[in-house]
């Protein structure tokens, strides 16, 4: 019998067993991979910056407006992915216009506006307004009309009005906690909620893409806190980096945890669908689920991070073990993005049979648009933090400027 | 009722009709008369006077696929690649092990015969398509409502209007819909809507040879679905997952997915 399904099997090359006729092609490819990967970034980054304003985590003042700005420049960068997946991109206003109410995707539109507008946009700007006053004062030329314009004609920076603007934006960011679950928590429901596919349906889908997206922008402002001060040649704010480390091994234990939950209820529950997922997850997905997200993206840095916080390291040591860490957590995180996304689609709803990803190079939905969209966030990044610098570095830190003191004073001598 | 407002002198209506008959004229060329032309011819009919359905008899599908092959010509689907509104499967079940199942070109071309290595149990043909589900999945995910429910019944898309997000093909338990690779949009069986309407059959139950697949109406002891439906043991496919099919089985096996 054996040989009989492997005949039948080879009539399509690389599927296994029997699935749908309409099956072969894959609906959601890489690029939309990408979508749930940079969202979670956005919702990470800035449920990070909250923890200073909201719940007052002094140490990481350092990274709060930091994470803003990064957080606006993978928002920009989102629904890129998206709008390049679709058949007809030129549709994509229909959303707005005639958005069909039980759908959960077309809340995505007002999820979005609302969290760029209404949150992000409105708090960045209530935190830089008073810097963007002085910079229309000072600066000259092009410069000069660009800040102009950005302090949208409030130009009162009497401490009356800074004032206010630091309780409206305590306020933004009380409100823009709950935005940003939803906005992740919202991506996870997307694919939670599609009862025909085993893979995705799941009650725990927003909450694991909650955590993970939590546990990816802490991360990601780890790398991006450590790469910014080392370009700066600036000192690293250790107290900084070992909160930022310490709220990531809690996130990670949490997300961890879940994902192990999930798991476990599911090979316990043991539905019909288990034997094609328990097939696909070691012929599909061993590398991208066991190694990669599972082994390299949460257990080593795990490992990691307990080693730097337990042990008596040195903080050079400790620099490098929380930089290796947080590196291999978006490994893990993309290939968690990955393994629901594609994994998804590699199995038929027949349960009978197994498919391929053929992954193109070029073209809208290729392996190079996709690249390129990793890379537009961080160029965004580094125009804005060029445009409106967000650093607030204890004075003690600057290393520049320590080395500026010291050489008049041997001047002198 | 009487009219206050003064009669238009004839010698005005005739001058206005010069001045403002070519007016006319463009507005309608450009509005596509045709169209409202061939809709018209229909005018008679009532779409909250029927709710359609299918009927799929198993034991008497004999696994032709000409059913597959009318539909392709009928709806023009594309011929390359994995495109089908409808497709047939065949199922094999051995005496031990796993059954074994394959829709080679979705059953167009028949099916290849098989040398199994042990007994075979039995062995039967599954016609499927959309199905029609009261209850959509599809409907219920499109963002833009492109997909939605006819007033008879029927699972439409807009291809005019679908932005091409395929989450309705994520959302079929059924793997019914395909994306349309050159107007890239979804696409599926539609019951043959521009033939049902004006009181034909579907292209794949006309061409039935075998009368395995019966076309009607829910609810009208005159449609041969009711006789199917008193006749047979009936179940729906994936009924576990409330989408409420209207395409029926008779003599489906617990094999079937």
């Amino acid at each position: 019998m054996e040989t009989v399904i492997a005949n039948i099997a080879s009539a399509i090359p690389g599927t296994t067993g029997y699935i749908y006729p309409n099956e072969f092609e894959l609906h959601w490819s890489l690029l939309i991979v990408i979508y749930p990967y940079l969202t979670g970034l956005v919702a990470g980054a800035f449920i990070l910056a909250s923890l200073e304003r909201v719940f007052k985590v002094h140490e990481i003042t350092p990274v709060y407006r930091l994470s803003l700005v990064t957080a606006l420049a993978f928002l920009i960068v989102a629904p890129m992915p998206l709008l390049a997946h679709l058949g007809h991109p030129e549709r994509n206003y229909e959303m707005f216009l005639t958005p069909n109410t039980s759908s959960a995707m077309a809340m995505f539109g007002f999820v979005y506006a609302w969290y760029l507008l209404g949150v992000l946009l409105l708090e960045l700007w209530l935190d830089y307004r008073r810097d963007i006053v002085k910079w229309s004062n000072e600066k000259t030329g092009i410069a000069r009309y660009f800040y102009k314009f950005s302090t949208l004609g409030a130009t009162d920076i009497s401490p009356k009005a800074i004032e206010f603007d630091e309780k409206a934006s305590r306020f933004i960011t009380i409100v823009g906690v709950p935005s940003a679950f939803l906005l992740h928590g919202y991506v996870g429901f997307i694919f939670g909620s599609v009862k025909a596919n085993p893979w995705w349906s799941s009650v725990l889908m927003p909450i694991v893409f909650l955590f993970s997206a939590i546990v990816s922008g802490i991360a990601l402002m780890i790398l991006v806190y450590m790469i910014s001060t080392m370009f700066r040649w600036k000192k690293m704010d250790m107290a900084c980096l070992n909160k930022l480390a310490s709220f990531l091994l809690y996130a990670m234990l949490v997300d961890f945890t879940l994902e192990a939950l999930d798991f476990i209820h599911r090979l316990y529950e043991s539905e019909e669908s288990i034997t094609i997922l328990s097939e696909m997850i070691s012929n599909r997905l061993f590398i991208s689920l066991i190694v990669a997200q599972i082994i390299l993206g949460s257990l080593a840095p795990l490992v990691g991070i307990i080693m730097a916080k337990m042990g008596k390291v040195p903080d050079e040591m400790k620099r490098m073990l929380y930089f290796i860490s947080a590196l291999l957590v978006q490994v893990g995180i993309f290939s968690t993005r990955w393994n629901v996304v594609i994994g998804g689609q590699l199995f038929s709803k027949s349960l009978r049979g197994l498919t391929v990803y053929k992954l193109e190079l070029f073209g809208l939905e290729g392996l190079f648009m996709a690249i390129t969209l990793l890379i537009a966030p961080v160029i965004i990044l580094y125009i804005l933090v060029k445009l409106f610098p967000p650093w607030m570095d204890k004075p003690e830190l600057d290393v520049a400027a320590a080395k500026e003191a010291v050489a008049p004073a041997k001047e002198t001598e | 009722m009487k009219n206050n407002k003064p009669q238009m002198a004839r010698r005005e209506f005739l001058e206005n009709c010069t001045r403002k008959l070519p007016g006319f004229f463009l507005l309608f060329s450009s509005l596509n008369t045709a169209n409202i032309l061939a809709a018209n011819e229909n005018d008679d009919y009532d779409h909250s006077a029927h709710e359609y359905a299918m009927g799929v008899s198993i034991h008497k599908c004999i696994g032709c696929g000409r059913c597959a092959d009318a539909c392709k010509r009928e709806n023009k689907v594309p011929r390359e690649g994995h495109y089908y509104r409808t497709w047939i499967e065949r199922y094999i079940i051995p005496a031990d092990g796993e059954a074994i199942v394959d829709s080679p070109d979705g059953g167009i071309h028949g099916f290849p015969e098989v040398k199994t290595g042990g007994d075979v149990l039995r062995s039967f043909f599954v016609p499927k398509l959309c199905n029609h589900c009261a209850n959509a999945p599809c409907v219920q995910v499109c963002p833009v409502g492109a997909t939605y429910s006819t007033e008879d019944g029927v699972v439409l898309v807009d291809d005019t209007y679908c932005v091409g997000c395929r989450y309705c093909i994520q959302a079929c338990p059924y793997g019914a819909r395909y994306l349309h690779p050159e107007k890239h949009v979804a696409d599926k069986c539609t019951f043959c809507y521009h033939r049902i309407t004006k009181g034909l059959l579907p292209a794949c139950v006309e061409v039935c040879p075998t009368q395995a697949r019966i076309f009607g109406e829910i609810g009208k002891r005159s449609s041969p679905l009711n006789r199917f439906a008193r006749f047979n043991d009936i179940t729906v496919l994936k009924p576990a997952l409330n989408t409420k099919p209207k395409v029926y089985y008779a003599g489906a096996d617990g094999e079937v997915r």
